[in-house]
This record gives C-alpha cells, sequence and structure tokens, in this order.
C-alpha cells in the first residue's frame, strides 16, 4: 500500500474514533452550574492519538511480515531467543539458576514487609499457572474455573482450622487431595467435551462453587466470610506479623522449586507425552492406545491438586477468605498467565506470573486503567506472538550406536 | 502364513437410515498383504472405524486371534485405545500427526500402551523408569530407522514433507507391536517417486512377518503388493479373490466403470 493510501486510511479511522468518543470525551455536563462544557480539546488529542497508533501498529506488522519473509529465504531456521539459548546450555542454565536463587533468598533482607508480601503473593501465582499449564498447555483442555479448586483449597483450610483447630501442615495435603477428588468430579462429565463446550462447562463449574461459598450460610458463613484463621506455624512455633511474612515467603520459593521439579519431570515422562498427544489430536492419540479418560482425569487432578494446596496458603496467609476472592476474574488472571508466559512452557509461565502480578502491583498508580491495559497486552500479544513470551520446547534425544543413550 | 489372524463376518453398521456396511465378510491370514478396495462411499473408511473402534457397529462379530494362539478375543465394543492394545494399529486418510512433537516423540507415543510408568514413576524417576524410558527411546529409534526418518528424528512432525509424514504415520502405529497394520490410503496424495518408496517400505515390513489389511486407491500398488484382494461396493462384498482374479471379474469391472446401455 502506498504512503498516501496509509495516511488516507489512518485519517478516516481516527476521525472514526473522534466521533465515536465524541459523547465520552467531549460533552461534560455540570450538573452544578447546570451548563454542558465542550472539551474540543480532547477531540482534537483522540485523534492524533489513533493517528499516531493506527501508524505504529502498521510499522510492527509490516516489520513482522518482513522477518517472516527474510525467515523463509533463510531455510526456515528458526531464530532462537536468549533465553532458550541459556536453557540449552547446562553451564550457562546452572549459573542462571544459583543467581535467581541467590537473589531470591536474600530478597527478604532488603525489601520492606509490603515488597516480600507482594512477591509471596507473585510466587503463589507462578504455581497456580504451572498448575493450569499441566491443565491448559499441556493436556489442551481449557479450563475457565481454575479458581474454583483454589477455593475448595482456602476453604478446606479454613473451614477445618475454625472447627477443628487443625494446623497448616495437616490441612495442606487434605486441601491438595480434595480439590484433586474435585477435579475428577468435574473431570467426569466434560470427558466428552472439547474446545469452546468444555470452556463453558468448566465456567459454570467455576461459578457454581463461588456461588454454593456465598449462599449457604451455615456451611461457609456466606459472603462476610471466615476471619481468624491460623497462619503457618514451624515446629508448633508461633511468629510475629513481620517474621511470619518471611517465613511464609520462603515456604512459597521451596513450594515454587517442587512445583517446577515436579511439573518438568511429567512434561517428559510418558504422562506428560500422553498429555501433549492429546491436546494435539485426541482421535490419533486413542488409536495409538491411550487411554484419553485415564489421561484427561490425571491432568484435570493433578492440576486442581496444585491449586488446592496454593488455596489453603492463601488461607493462611490472609488470615481471612470470602468468596469475593474467588471470582472469575481470578481464573481469568491465571489463564492470561499461561497464554501469556506460553502454553506448555514452564520458564513461560514463571516470566508470566511475574510480569502480571508485580507489574500491577508497582503501577498502582495507573491502576483505573489496569484491565485496559490487560486487554490491550493480551491482544497484542495474541497478534505478534500467539506462542506466547517464551515457547516451549521439546526434548531432544541423541542416539548412538553403541546403545549408550545421550539425552542432550 | 496361513492361520487366519481377523475373521470378520456379519458386520453392519447403519447410520440412521443408511446402512453403510452390509454383512460384511473379510478375514486376513498371518503373514499377508490384503487389500481392500472399492469405488468412492463403498464404505472402506467406515470399516476401519468399525474395526478400530471409532464406530461402534450395529451388527456382527470381529474376531482377531493373536498368532500363535488359539484364543481369539472379539473387538466388537472396545474403545480405539482397547483396540489398539489387543493389537491393531492403524494409520489415517488424511495424516493425523502430533504436529507439535517432534519425530522421535511421535513414535514414542506409539509406545505408549506397552508401558506402564504412571505420575509417581514419573516425578520419582526410579530405576524401573529410566530403564523403560530407555527402552521406549531405543526401540523408537530402530523403527524410524526401518522407516528411514532416523536422520529426522528431532524435526518437528509438522516440518516433515508430505511422503515423510506418511511413513511416520506407519513408523508410529508400527511402535504398538500390532498384529495387524491398517493402513488407510497410504499412498493418497503421494508421486509416482513417493509411491515407489512406499511399496518398497511396505515390502520390508511386510518380510518381517507384519500382516497388513490396505485400503488404497493406486491400483498398480494394489496389484504389485497384495496377496488377496477384497472389493467392495454399497457396503457389500462383491469380489474377493487374487489380483490377477480381480482384474478380470465382471463386478468389478461394473462397479469401477458402469454397465453397458447397449440393450
Amino acid at each position: 500500500m502506498s504512503v498516501f493510501k496509509q495516511g488516507m486510511r489512518g485519517l478516516f479511522i481516527s476521525l472514526w474514533f473522534m466521533f465515536l468518543t465524541f459523547p465520552i470525551m467531549v460533552i461534560k455536563v455540570d450538573p452544578i452550574e447546570r451548563i454542558v462544557r465542550w472539551r474540543w480539546e480532547n477531540c482534537l488529542y483522540i485523534g492524533v492519538g489513533t493517528f499516531l497508533v493506527y501508524f505504529l501498529l502498521q510499522y510492527l506488522l509490516h516489520r513482522k511480515l518482513q522477518s517472516v519473509e527474510s525467515n523463509t529465504e533463510k531455510d526456515n531456521e528458526p531464530r532462537e531467543s536468549i533465553i532458550h539459548r541459556i536453557i540449552a546450555n547446562p553451564q550457562q542454565r546452572n549459573i542462571m539458576v544459583g543467581i535467581l536463587l541467590a537473589v531470591a533468598i536474600i530478597f527478604p533482607y532488603f525489601s520492606s514487609s509490603y515488597q516480600t508480601n507482594v512477591m509471596t503473593t507473585a510466587l503463589m501465582y507462578v504455581v497456580l499457572g504451572l498448575g493450569l499449564n499441566i491443565v491448559v498447555g499441556m493436556a489442551g483442555l481449557l479450563d475457565l474455573g481454575y479458581v474454583a479448586f483454589y477455593a475448595v483449597g482456602a476453604y478446606t483450610y479454613a473451614l477445618l482450622n475454625h472447627h477443628f483447630q487443625l494446623g497448616f501442615w495437616t490441612v495442606l495435603p487434605i486441601g491438595g487431595g480434595l480439590a484433586a477428588i474435585f477435579g475428577i468430579m468435574l473431570g467426569f462429565p466434560v470427558l466428552r467435551l472439547r474446545g469452546d463446550y468444555l470452556a463453558i462447562v468448566t465456567l459454570g463449574f467455576g461459578e457454581i462453587i463461588r456461588l454454593v461459598l456465598e449462599n449457604w450460610g451455615e456451611f461457609s458463613k456466606g459472603p462476610s466470610g471466615i476471619s481468624n484463621i491460623a497462619r503457618p506455624g514451624f515446629f508448633g512455633m508461633e511468629f510475629s506479623l513481620d517474621s511470619a511474612i518471611i517465613y511464609l515467603y520462603y515456604l512459597m520459593i521451596l513450594f515454587v522449586i517442587v512445583t517446577i521439579f515436579i511439573v518438568n519431570r511429567l512434561q517428559d515422562s510418558r504422562l506428560g507425552r500422553a498429555w501433549i498427544a492429546l491436546r494435539e489430536d485426541e482421535i490419533a492419540c486413542q488409536a495409538m492406545g491411550i487411554d484419553k479418560r485415564k489421561t484427561k482425569l490425571v491432568a484435570f487432578s493433578l492440576g486442581a491438586f496444585w491449586a488446592g494446596i496454593i488455596g489453603v496458603v492463601f488461607a493462611a496467609k490472609t488470615t481471612f477468605i470470602n468468596p469475593a476472592s474467588f471470582t472469575f476474574l481470578e481464573s481469568a488472571i491465571i489463564l492470561a498467565i499461561v497464554v501469556l508466559g506460553g502454553m506448555g512452557s514452564i520458564v513461560g509461565v514463571i516470566f508470566g506470573a511475574l510480569v502480571l502480578i508485580l507489574l500491577p502491583e508497582y503501577l498502582r498508580a495507573l491502576s483505573e486503567y489496569r484491565m485496559l491495559a490487560f486487554g490491550a497486552i493480551l491482544v497484542a500479544m495474541m497478534v505478534f506472538r500467539p506462542q506466547g513470551l517464551i515457547s516451549n520446547i521439546r526434548r531432544t534425544y541423541r542416539f548412538d550406536k553403541t546403545q549408550s543413550l545421550n539425552v542432550k | 502364513m496361513n492361520s487366519p489372524i481377523l475373521k470378520i463376518s456379519g458386520l453392519t453398521m447403519d447410520f440412521g437410515g443408511i446402512r453403510a456396511l452390509n454383512r460384511l465378510e473379510l478375514d486376513v491370514n498371518s503373514g499377508e498383504i490384503v487389500a481392500l478396495i472399492g469405488p468412492n462411499g463403498a464404505g472402506k473408511t467406515t470399516f476401519f472405524n468399525c474395526l478400530t473402534g471409532i464406530y461402534l457397529p450395529t451388527a456382527g462379530e470381529i474376531l482377531l486371534t493373536p498368532p500363535g494362539s488359539s484364543k481369539s478375543v472379539s473387538l466388537k465394543g472396545l474403545k480405539p485405545n482397547q483396540v489398539t492394545e489387543k493389537g491393531l494399529a492403524r494409520t489415517f486418510q488424511n495424516i493425523r500427526l502430533f504436529s507439535q512433537m517432534t519425530v522421535l516423540e511421535n513414535v514414542m507415543i506409539g509406545r505408549h500402551c506397552r508401558t506402564k510408568a504412571f505420575i509417581l514413576g514419573a516425578i520419582f524417576r526410579n530405576a524401573a523408569t529410566r530403564n523403560e524410558e530407555k527402552q521406549i527411546v531405543a526401540k523408537s529409534y530402530e523403527i524410524l530407522e526401518k522407516v528411514g526418518l532416523a536422520h529426522q528424528a528431532n524435526e518437528f512432525a509438522k516440518n516433515l514433507s508430505y511422503g515423510a509424514q506418511r511413513r511416520l504415520e506407519i513408523a508410529r502405529a508400527l511402535a504398538t507391536e500390532p498384529f495387524l497394520l491398517l493402513l488407510d490410503e497410504p499412498a493418497a496424495g503421494m508421486n509416482p517417486q513417493e509411491t515407489l518408496e512406499l511399496d518398497r517400505l511396505i515390502r520390508e515390513i511386510s518380510a518381517d512377518g507384519q500382516s497388513i489389511l490396505l485400503i488404497e486407491h493406486d491400483m498398480k500398488l494394489v496389484m504389485s503388493l497384495s496377496d488377496r484382494i477384497f472389493v467392495m461396493d454399497y457396503g457389500k462384498k462383491i469380489a474377493h479373490g487374487k489380483p490377477a482374479e480381480i482384474r478380470s471379474n465382471p463386478a468389478v469391472i461394473k462397479a469401477y466403470l458402469g454397465e453397458d446401455v447397449d440393450a
């Protein structure tokens, strides 16, 4: 397209936007002085802004198309990102992990308890993201009701603590296990569903759990929630508020490490391969002798297990829970973490969780525009990087004639 | 040779008012290459889907007898994965590979039903699991070498050429260690060179003692490969015999070319 044509189009689009936003941006009724204020300058800003954004988008699209063209010329050689190169090299990877671990360990001593608290929340979402990644990223089952399992874990701890004074460590496996059972309960009726239909049913399931918690007063104390939940102890020791925050932070670091370890092993196992095959082609997967029912149920229950565990941690961290913490928005954020980070990619999901949880926290000044920015980022991601920030790489195998197996 | 491993009798499949398969009879002996041919819409793929558990046949019996054993098992009513476990593996007419997995991993999926590591094995990776993994890789690699894809083992399946994707489908099916390999139009869309290579590959597999049931439209391939041919039309078996007999069978010629209208 010629520059002149582009310009005309941009002009037309910005005029259209000026017209669309006219009622909200230009007209302002002042009820005190009983007059209408005409803010014509806003109209101008919108016009110029839209025009510039249009050109920026066109430029980015142009560059993307060019890189695609040059890529096909270069024999389809995929350009590896820096992170992929680091992961591929074991030495660099170990150094990287060491540095990250060291930073994570000394972090609480260099920051306020507020910062530590925010970081703990982010780490919780890392685990939640990794859990959902099993269901959505690997097995390809779009689950929009993931927060339900989170709620199951949180309420398990809150109720058992409230009624029976059970401690954090006792309830942790119970919460996880109960969430896993709920995962299987959701899994059974949706075994035959796929894609959009599955998404709708899981969305409904998430809402059902929340509505039950909100309305079954005798059981869950309804919208007023449960308060005074005990913080986690350490062999019977109780902590002051400040040290409890730091303790919880280290606990989450431990959980994240354990989760990464387990998810990583699952991914490269017989079960992980079956999940990915299920995502790729259900019929072929069955024809290759994989039990679809079993594989799906295991994916649902394992994903739910992590959510249950983190639910228990959440209840212990905030010491107060009510159904308002478990809305659909929460599911959407966890799903956004998985999609933004890169479906099926562990590093990607960790990265996505940190970006999506920490950014809004540090940009509180712009909190009014949070959802706007959220939407814009997701749309931009889908257009420019549909595979996510850090896409998944499959493990490669090298095979020698001498029957010795080397795994790279 | 000559002990029957698959015996199908009276197989009928109705879709609403349409009878796609009408009391079909078919049998395959151990070590044989049997072809099933027929005009478009004759019900060949429906037959495969009934056989592999994707459809539940309305009536009839499917009996699989593992070679060297006298006990036969009925495949009717089993799920696709159970059918594969019993020793029947298939390829698809429209290629259905796991495109985001590597070539080797595609074949490794085929080993799934012959191995058993599960959640705990995956997490703790004990000696048994590690051994099993090693054997999966070794066996998959061996199969890839047989079909000539070993040098592309770590490529994504979607990046293979069309002919190579077809061969990979065969490799994946072979990895399940089937008694009987079902090939659904393996030569569809191939150029003459690729078809020739496929012909050679099927001969090699057959030379290892693998029994094969083949659906194919490429008559040259069918005539050169098959020991016996079954011909279907409108869901019925209309002829059965050796390639030379089929070539001159009037019913077959009628089904493919139509009848004279000079009377």
